[in-house]
């Protein structure tokens, strides 16, 4: 027993002696006082030298902390406590926080660099005038497919996806917004409807599909497709890259007749304090070799067009993760709904994996 | 003197039952009672017993939760019967609980790498000329892989109730002229089903919200209650929903437990 506590206690001082350290040299040098920056993101979404290279241009120290959804990042900040001064919320998140008056609005004549970014991605409907809101990183939902079982080329539409030749192939990712959202846009619906007929519709139709739904799953999504469990999966376009960088076998297409766009934007939160640091590092993102060097780190599409032109020709060209222009109007947003009808999307969904 | 002393004994335990037992219990019960709108109403428990979604998943989950538990008593009463028998049997029934200090999602993802379309398993078939099957997200693999990780929870409290059977039972029982088969039906099974009650009791309850089983192994071709609370508290934020299913699982906890209750006759006191 004696021997038990002590090897527990040994344990413990070693951990904490360590953690104690790794903080230590992670906090690195300089004041943390007033000069610092709280900024609250997805986890592993931005690139860390950007944070050092920040803090050595202007002074500021920016502790990130992390969340895995937009509803708990919006659970968080809503119960108080926090002091975070930025934050990443999608599309739908910002129309959300804006309506709760969780946000500040930006103040223009701070910000510079603004016009760096691509017409297509600013003033939608979700931050009309971009009041809120400056995108971060956008992208698609799309079909994911193996080149090994399906000829490339060959799936280019949602509804290809009904036919029985993938019959127990296909994974889709567990998001009734977006799997409900492909239905309806097969349907020649908006994504955004909140007509109980059209979501009968598209539950129906999908119904259809469970002989093809091999299985409905999270991030492991990413894993699977990447064994080469399944041949097609439907995910989005961030997704996608982390799995091509690991199987060279996969392709990622944006239906022509449409796909949701999503976008993360910067908003900053009421909890907001440190003013001087937040439009120090909004202007330091917007600046092109800032966002092209994040964008090459996380892969994901950025917004700002003189970051795009910084990046290889190879990305630059990439229609999978930069679609034509064409294509580009017809990707539709997410508008925030109201919880009886996100309840309504979400039961119907729940049908649709229930359906044998 | 000495009745306050035992006062001071008690006050821990009443303060963790208190704030960990009593106070999560009725803030579920509370939050059951609010919709999305924090109005208060009884409209939850309308909703999920009107709702044929809702009764579909139950069924389904009482009917999955008994499989599973079915199969671990069925695996694990002939190993704990064995297991008693032996000569290091403490050290057997060791190796037996040694994979509950693994977690349970590193052995889902162990699962994964077994089952999966090139894993192990279909390297093993296609070695002995067996086309490669389809076994990840499948009613089977899911049960299974569920059993699996329920047996040690099992086995320990079957196995503790044999070792407890005196050896002078079976000798008599044999004695007087049983069969071995007779000694196992009419003297072991009796009296070790207090054992097989409360693994039943510890085995059941979880298998009812696998949610995490039935993502990773079942590819949500299951659905469980666990996914519904776990969409309601996350996804749709309906707390209210989510805390009535909930109070459900607390109910048919409950049930369970009257079911499955061992009187023990003042046998011991």
């Amino acid at each position: 027993m004696k021997k038990f506590v002590i090897i527990i206690i040994t344990i413990l001082i070693l951990c904490m002696g360590l953690s104690y350290g790794s903080n230590e040299l992670t906090k690195s040098t300089g004041d943390s006082g007033n000069k610092v920056l709280n900024l609250y993101n997805w986890g592993d979404y931005i690139d860390p030298s950007l944070l050092t290279k920040f803090q050595k241009e202007t002074g500021y120290h920016v502790n990130v902390e992390t969340f895995d959804s937009n509803e708990a990042m919006y659970t968080k900040i809503k119960q108080g406590g926090t002091s975070y001064d930025l934050t990443v919320p999608s599309d739908y998140m910002v129309q959300k926080m804006k309506a709760d008056h969780m946000l500040i609005p930006l103040d223009k004549s701070k910000l510079t660099g603004m016009n760096n970014y691509g017409s297509s991605f600013m003033n939608k409907s979700f931050d009309p005038d971009n009041r809120y809101s400056i995108p971060y990183f956008w992208g698609t939902l799309g079909i994911i497919y193996n080149d090994k079982d399906v000829k490339p080329g060959s799936l280019e539409h949602w509804n290809q996806l009904w036919q029985s030749k993938y019959r127990d192939g296909i994974m889709l990712i567990d998001s009734a917004r977006d799997i409900m959202g492909f239905s309806l846009i097969s349907l020649g619906k908006s994504v955004n409807t909140t007509k109980t007929a059209n979501l009968i519709a598209a539950r129906n139709k999908l119904n259809r599909l469970s002989p093809n739904v091999k299985a409905v799953v999270a991030d492991e999504i990413k894993m699977y497709m990447a064994e080469g469990e399944a041949p097609v999966a439907v995910d989005w376009s961030g997704e996608a890259s982390e799995m091509m960088s690991q199987n060279s076998h996969l392709h990622y297409v944006v239906p022509t007749e449409g796909s949701n766009m999503w976008f993360d934007n910067l908003v900053i939160p009421k909890t907001a304090k440190h003013f001087k640091a937040i439009y120090a590092f909004l202007n330091f993102m917007n600046q092109p070799e800032n966002a092209a060097q994040n964008a090459k780190y996380i892969g994901y599409s950025t917004p700002n067009n003189k970051a795009l032109k910084l990046l290889p020709k190879s990305v630059r060209d990439d229609k999978q993760f930069y679609p034509p222009q064409d294509v580009l109007d017809r990707l539709q947003v997410y508008s925030n709904l109201s919880p009886q009808k996100v309840q309504q999307y979400n039961d119907l969904y729940l049908e649709f994996k229930m359906h044998k | 003197m000495k009745r306050s002393f035992k006062g001071l004994f008690y006050t821990p335990y009443i303060l963790w039952l208190a704030m960990f037992v009593i106070a999560p219990v009725a803030l579920i019960i509370y939050y059951s009672f609010f919709d999305i709108h924090h109005q208060f109403t009884f409209s939850n428990y309308r909703v999920f017993f009107e709702s044929g979604t809702y009764l579909t998943m139950t069924a389904n989950s009482v009917l999955y939760a008994f499989l599973i538990t079915v199969i671990s008593i069925l695996i694990s009463y002939p190993m704990a019967l064995v297991i008693s028998k032996l000569k290091h049997r403490d050290l057997w029934i060791l190796l037996v609980i040694l994979p509950t200090w693994i977690n349970l999602l590193l052995k889902a993802y162990a699962f994964i790498g077994l089952l999966s379309h090139d894993g192990l398993v279909n390297n093993l078939f296609g070695f002995f000329g067996i086309p490669a099957q389809q076994m990840l997200f499948t009613d089977t693999s899911f049960i299974l892989v569920a059993a699996y990780i329920q047996i040690p929870f099992m086995i320990l409290p079957i196995y503790n109730s044999m070792t407890d059977i005196s050896d002078s039972y079976i000798r008599a029982s044999s004695d007087l002229g049983a069969s071995k088969w007779q000694t196992l039906t009419k003297i072991i099974i009796p009296m070790t089903m207090p054992g097989i009650k409360s693994g039943i009791q510890i085995v059941f309850i979880p298998s009812l919200s696998l949610f995490m089983l039935s993502r990773l192994i079942g590819g949500n071709k299951i659905i469980t209650l666990g996914t519904a609370v776990e969409e309601h508290f996350l996804t749709t934020m309906n707390w209210g929903m989510g805390s009535t299913i909930g109070v459900v699982l607390i109910i048919s906890m409950v049930v369970v437990m009257l079911f499955t209750n061992t009187k023990r006759k003042g046998r011991r006191s």
